[in-house]
């Protein structure tokens, strides 16, 4: 009876529905957490999965051995490789194609690589303009490695611990 | 200056219809202007209940962004489906929006400053927002669209349930003012902000509100838009042009029934310092600045309500009209009427 009394009242004089109304109003004084993009930009952490890279030894050669480990795992089989020992005898890969558009971003290729030679940068502000241009060669991948390497290796050393 | 009133004075007794067609323009424009905005307001002030920022790329700080949604449903087909009506598809749209704007014809915007200046000025208003149902219900049959029809169903259902309380809150405003010309109404509340009539018809001038909202299918009253059940409603089949006019009309309803309410219950253009020792302080002050800033503070509650609450059930909104908010509204009038009758003093002696 109480209860009833009770509910009525609150319904009859809107008690609710102000109290929602406060919770919005107080909100539109709050901070807001909009980032402007362009101009802002959110903090990326280390372990991001952006676009791929190559990486080579310091030396200048190039890390990969062609294991075939990431082609293996990769779920979307985005990942294309060929290999033949190359005149000094070591085993170099001939073609290492990424799919772009088959890669879904998982990490995968970057956790089974024995050398530590496909990485995924933090970068990904990329676009492509004409077909084809979404299947990363294996120039372009060590090209894309030498421009990022300092980032890349400090990413690799803040995670050392937790591999 | 003097020149202009010459021009002005030839025009009015030479060609009255020329200056009522200036003075029409007078009104329209600014309203027109007013919607723009009120949608970038809208815009902006939810986002900022959101904790997000709004629009704020167009133009100086997203100033120019009413314009450009303008301009961009301005260019965009005009999309007529192949078994609709194409007679009434076309008309729906200005069956909404013309009633929203006749209605302003009545409206004082300060003492004398009145298009045309009729007894029944109330009704007239009560009678032109009722009309505005009909553009609604057209688009919905015209559109041969289950969901439009649905839609506009429901909001006919809708909009003659409130209407009845709207009516009955504002039966109880003439009964307090004793005229049904809406200057009238504005000079009966003149004393202070204590003699105006929120506070005599506290109930009624709350019923008014909520009946508004419903009226003019805002959140959260708006079944008959219902996004998340039934699309967009009634104007699911309209583009371009002919959706932004239903936009037009929607937001012209809006503010006019908020300056309805101004005029009603908050006093119209009378200053909110009158009787206080700071009326001659705020003298210089034009009555339609107050009656702006009266018609802003309901406007920011449609968006504030808009928010804030989920979309009401069907069932309960018919419940809240028919059982609730008739039966509070007839006894309040009985209320006003007896204080009439009995000359309670303050308001009504």
């Amino acid at each position: 009876m109480i209860t009833t009394f009770k509910n009525y009242f609150k319904s009859l004089f809107l008690l609710e529905l102000l109290k929602g109304m406060s919770v919005t109003g107080r909100y539109l004084f709050a901070k807001k957490f909009t980032i402007m993009y362009p101009e802002q930009k959110a903090p990326v952490s280390p372990r991001f999965r952006g676009l791929h890279a190559l990486r080579r030894y310091p030396n200048g050669e190039e890390r990969c051995i062609a294991c075939k480990l990431c082609e293996a795992v990769c779920p979307a089989l985005a990942i294309t490789i060929e290999a033949e020992p190359r005149d000094d005898g070591s085993r170099r890969t001939t073609r290492y194609d990424i799919d772009l558009f088959k890669c879904i971003y998982c990490g995968f290729c970057e956790e089974s690589c024995l050398v530590d030679s496909i990485v995924e940068t933090s970068h990904y502000e990329y676009h492509f303009e004409n077909r084809g241009e979404n299947i990363m060669t294996k120039e372009q991948l060590l090209k894309i490695g030498d421009s990022f390497e300092p980032q890349l290796a400090a990413d690799l050393k803040a995670q050392a611990p937790y591999r | 200056m003097d020149f202009i009133l010459d021009i002005w004075n030839f025009i009015n007794q030479e060609l009255p219809i020329m200056a009522i067609l200036m003075k029409i323009t007078a009104i329209v424009a600014p309203i027109m202007l007013l919607v723009a905005y009120f949608t970038f307001a809208e815009r902006k002030l939810i986002g900022y209940m959101q904790v997000r920022v709004g629009p704020n790329r167009v133009g100086p700080k997203g100033w120019l962004q009413p314009i450009a949604d303008a301009v961009k449903l301005m260019f965009k087909e005009i999309v007529i489906p192949t078994g609709a009506n194409k007679f009434l598809f076309l008309m729906a749209p200005l069956l909404a929006l013309g009633p929203a704007l006749a209605a302003w014809a009545v409206f004082p915007f300060q003492e004398g400053l009145v298009l045309a200046d009729i007894n029944a000025g109330l009704l007239y208003v009560l009678a032109l927002t009722s009309v505005a149902v009909y553009g609604v219900i057209i688009a919905g049959w015209a559109s041969n669209s289950k969901y439009a029809f649905l839609g506009s169903m429901r909001s006919a259902a809708q909009i003659v349930a409130y209407e009845i309380a709207m009516g009955f809150a504002l039966v109880g405003v003439l009964v307090a003012a004793g005229s049904l010309n809406l200057g009238e109404i504005v000079k009966g509340q003149s004393g202070s902000i204590l003699h105006w009539y929120w506070l005599p018809l506290f109930p009624l001038f709350i019923i008014y509100w909520i009946s508004a909202v419903a009226e003019t299918n805002r959140a959260p009253f708006d079944v008959a838009e219902g996004e998340s059940e039934i699309v967009a409603g009634f104007h699911v089949e309209y583009s371009g042009m002919t959706f932004a006019v239903f936009f037009l009309a929607e937001y012209a309803n809006m503010i006019l029934v908020s300056a309805l309410a101004a005029l009603m219950f908050l006093g119209g253009w009378l200053s909110p310092f009158q009787g206080t020792p700071l009326e001659s302080l705020f003298e210089w002050v034009p009555g339609i600045v107050w009656l702006f800033i009266k018609t802003a503070l309901f406007g920011f509650l449609f968006l504030w309500f808009r928010a804030t609450f989920p979309r009401y059930r069907y069932d309960q909104i018919m419940r809240l009209g028919w059982k609730v908010f008739i039966p509070i509204t007839i006894v309040w009038i009985m209320v006003v009427g007896l204080a009439v009758v009995y000359e309670l003093p303050w308001w009504f002696d």
